[in-house]
């Protein structure tokens, strides 16, 4: 899926980022830093509703591929900076996590234990 | 280990200090990836060092991180001064954790750290002292 597509789905603004034809292979969704660099993967795209520097930091050390912030929270401009800095593309929605989770889903966005290891 | 080694960085990693957090370990991926090391290898280091600085930032007073490349492995060594874990079999339980409310805030502590450290490496040893200080070493064969 088209970040693009994932744009217009979750009604999303643009906090930075310019390129929204990336590829989007799958998602995870989670507050916890620690639970996202064990279980997500490379390319993926993650939903959190955490919206301090360690979501970036733990984006580029797992090489995530966008950063939606759900429930409308507004991250700091030093956070986006850094994300900018770091050429990751960062959204954000006023839906909840669970909700932007399920319009992801329902429109075939897989989760990142239903893909194979490649 | 191995003395002939192509690349060794060390970084003084500050306790408690939120905001420099990462830095260490983002520095280290880059020049990981600069080397050529293959992708996987590189996220599975770029992790066990960003789990072992938050480690460092949340638990101890201060601490080191030194990352040492040798011909087929990958040594990530860090050592800090801090309190030292009481229970090293329950710290390396998943979602057991001692951080506090506000480290959890910031989406840490939950328990994941020690656990995701020995997941990322093929080798993983701790080593601790109440009151002195913690090492974890972890090694990555790529």
């Amino acid at each position: 899926m088209k970040l693009s597509e994932i744009k217009d789905l979750l009604q999303a603004e643009i906090l930075c980022g310019k390129n929204l034809s990336v590829d989007i292979k799958f998602a995870c969704g989670s507050d916890l830093m620690s639970d996202v660099l064990a279980s997500c993967k490379e390319k993926a795209a993650l939903l959190t509703g955490l919206t301090n520097a360690q979501v970036i930091r733990t984006a580029e050390m797992i090489d995530i591929s966008a950063i939606i912030f759900v429930r409308g929270k507004r991250p700091s401009k030093e956070v986006v900076e850094m994300a900018l800095e770091k050429g990751i593309p960062v959204l954000l929605t006023k839906l909840p996590m669970y909700e932007a989770a399920g319009i992801l889903y329902t429109n075939g966005l897989k989760g990142t234990s239903e893909v194979d290891d490649d | 280990m191995n003395k002939n080694f192509l690349l060794k960085m060390s970084f003084d990693i500050e306790g408690n200090n939120f905001n420099a957090a990462g830095a260490a370990s983002s520095e280290i991926k880059r020049k990981l990836k600069q080397i050529g090391l293959n992708s996987d290898v590189v996220r599975r280091a770029a992790v066990s060092a960003y789990e072992a600085e938050m480690n460092i930032v949340i638990h101890a007073y201060k601490g080191v991180l030194t990352v040492t490349v040798s011909p087929g492995e990958i040594n990530i060594l860090a050592e800090d001064e801090g309190p030292g874990i009481a229970d090293i079999e329950l710290a390396m339980k998943e979602g057991y954790s001692t951080a506090s409310d506000d480290v959890r805030e910031m989406g840490f502590g939950a328990g994941m750290g020690l656990p995701n450290m020995k997941k990322c490496s093929d080798k993983f040893e701790i080593k601790t002292e109440l009151g002195v200080g913690t090492k974890v070493s972890m090694t990555i064969y790529y």
